[in-house]
């Protein structure tokens, strides 16, 4: 459903992305994950049109998708979270939702509808009228999962969206993205906490200083030596 | 919602009636604090909503007014159809600094800038446009004040303050309908994160141009009443920056993309304005520039401990 082919990125000299390229299968949810710094967010950033990538090609669902612009992107079926939550701070929660919802609703009652369908599966539908600036972080990353949701993606990009949850708010929305996934939605995350990938991705890929250094089902990755490598001495619950 | 209704059909009536009590100078006084709610309005669609900062409206205020003005002096075309032409040239000015703006990713207080520079070379423009009188100013003739006479737009103070309730009223129900459509929701989104709202499948660049198309419609449309309400143009006074803050005032002061704000910020600033004229007055105090030293004071109290505008907390303790 996406390919990534040999896609790079340079910052001033600096190669954030080097010739990177993976596949995620529709229907599927896959992970991307490595140390800070590795290329994963410049990587989403080129799929959601961000940036265009210096070279190599995205194709999504048939189509070369690489120099879209952002909302071009989304129109084609690609939704994203931001690691560094975007609310709308001054709008109330359900209008959040409901600015994604009219992407493919025609009347604003339809949006609302949408948007309080999935405001329920997130269980944010009790703060729909509070502004989104009162918002605690987990509930400002529900907020921006909802927010996506809401355009009706058929490929979901999560990056980092468990950072700062406790362990049942994780366990809850490792539960609401397995029911997504069984209705349909593909899912690519960026995630750290790898309570939620072990829990969630049937194919991982690993990314150190831009390059993929491994890709696979998460038993095996987990007992590759260059992914332990690259591990070694970080902070984290491999 | 009932009470908003009732609230509103209550003020709706009085404003009706009030020429039937009113003297000649609350009349003009009330007319004002219309012109400045309806233009308010239209400057709180661009930055209000869609949060885009124009400190240029008198562009808007000007090429209207001198686009009517104009076509009647010279070819006796009435204000109804030169408004059509007056919202033509406003827009068609609005969308070329939309471009040149959102194309090349000018924004804040740049794209602030842009909409001032703007300003100033169209009065430098119009200055040296003979046509319309260049800095000499030009007069629109000005038959009788007796009777109504709307297809020329001439008559009584009451028919230019029915005129200016009507369009403010307009304008109000527009913004209304505005603000609960899909462009509302999209401008908003836009104002509170851009690059959230593009990746939720906003073309942001379109939905910009189309508040920075309607905010120029809307005020060329006050342009035009400014011409046949006070009959002579110079663009040294229509185009001045100056024009452009007494339209930011009233909304900023009234709460910034709320519905009410820019009524209640007009209504609020040009009675403080009169009344502070009338009480310098009645004191003796005729120190040159007293009253902007006191009209200053009072915004920047305003702006201190009601940051959010008057409208908010009003409309709180109202329950609306």
């Amino acid at each position: 459903m996406l390919l990534l082919h040999r896609v790079s990125k340079a910052f001033r000299g600096l190669r954030a992305v080097d010739e990177v390229s993976f596949e995620v299968d529709a229907g599927s949810i896959a992970a991307l994950i490595g140390p800070n710094g590795a290329g994963k967010t410049t990587t989403f950033n080129m799929i959601a049109g961000v940036f265009p990538p210096d070279a190599g090609e995205i194709v999504f669902a048939g189509r070369a998708i690489h120099g879209l612009r952002p909302d071009q992107v989304c129109v084609a079926g690609i939704g994203r979270t931001f690691q560094l939550v975007k609310p709308f701070a001054g709008l109330s929660v359900l209008d959040n939702v409901m600015v994604g919802a009219l992407l493919r609703e025609r009347t604003t009652a339809g949006a609302r509808r949408v948007a309080l369908e999935v405001l329920e599966r997130l269980h944010l539908a009790a703060k729909r009228d509070l502004p989104a600036a009162s918002l605690t972080l987990p509930d400002r990353k529900r907020l921006e999962v909802a927010r996506a949701l809401a355009t009706r993606p058929t490929l979901l990009l999560l990056d980092e969206v468990m950072a700062g949850l406790r362990p049942v708010e994780c366990d809850q929305m490792v539960e609401v993205f397995r029911s997504l996934n069984r209705e349909g939605l593909t899912i690519l995350l960026i995630e750290h906490v790898m309570r939620a990938v072990m829990a969630l991705a049937g194919h991982i890929v690993v990314l150190h200083h831009g390059r993929v250094i491994a890709r696979g089902a998460p038993d095996d990755i987990v007992r590759d030596p260059a992914v332990l490598e690259c591990y070694l001495g970080e902070e984290t619950e491999v | 919602m009932n009470r908003r209704l009732v609230l509103l059909g209550l003020l709706a009536a009085a404003l009706v009636a009030l020429p039937a009590f009113a003297g000649p100078y609350a009349l003009s006084v009330a007319t004002l604090i219309l012109y400045f709610a309806y233009a308010g309005q239209a400057w709180n669609v661009m930055m209000g909503f869609a949060g885009q900062l124009s400190l240029g409206h008198s562009l808007y205020v000007g090429v209207g007014a001198y686009t009517a003005g104009a076509l009647y002096f010279h070819f006796g075309i009435g204000p109804w159809a030169g408004l059509w032409v007056a919202i033509a040239a406003c827009v068609a000015f609005a969308l070329v600094i939309g471009f040149l703006a959102f194309r090349f990713g000018i924004s804040g207080v740049y794209f602030a800038l842009l909409t001032i520079a703007f300003a100033e070379f169209t009065r430098i423009g119009f200055d040296h446009l003979a046509w319309t009188g260049g800095p000499g100013g030009m007069f629109l003739r000005v038959e009788q004040r007796e009777t109504w006479d709307l297809a020329n737009f001439r008559g009584p103070p009451a028919m230019y303050y029915y005129t200016m309730l009507a369009l403010a009223a307009g304008a109000f129900a527009l913004c209304a309908a505005l603000v609960r459509s899909r462009a509302g929701y999209y401008w908003q989104a836009i104002r509170e994160n851009e690059e959230a709202a593009q990746a939720l499948g906003i073309n942001t660049f379109r939905w910009k141009m189309l508040a920075v198309a309607i905010s120029a419609a809307m005020t060329a449309v006050s342009g035009v009443f400014f011409a046949f309400y006070y009959n002579n143009l110079f663009p040294e006074q229509i185009f001045h920056i100056s024009r452009s803050i007494e339209i930011i005032l009233g909304p900023i002061i009234g709460g910034l993309g709320t519905l009410f704000g820019p009524i209640l910020g007009a209504a609020v600033l040009t009675l403080l304005s009169d009344g502070v004229t009338e009480l310098l007055a009645a004191l003796g105090i005729e120190t040159p520039g007293i009253k902007q030293v006191f009209y200053g004071l009072l915004l920047l109290v305003v702006v201190m401990f009601l940051p959010h505008g008057i409208w908010p907390p009003i409309a709180r303790r109202l329950r609306l």
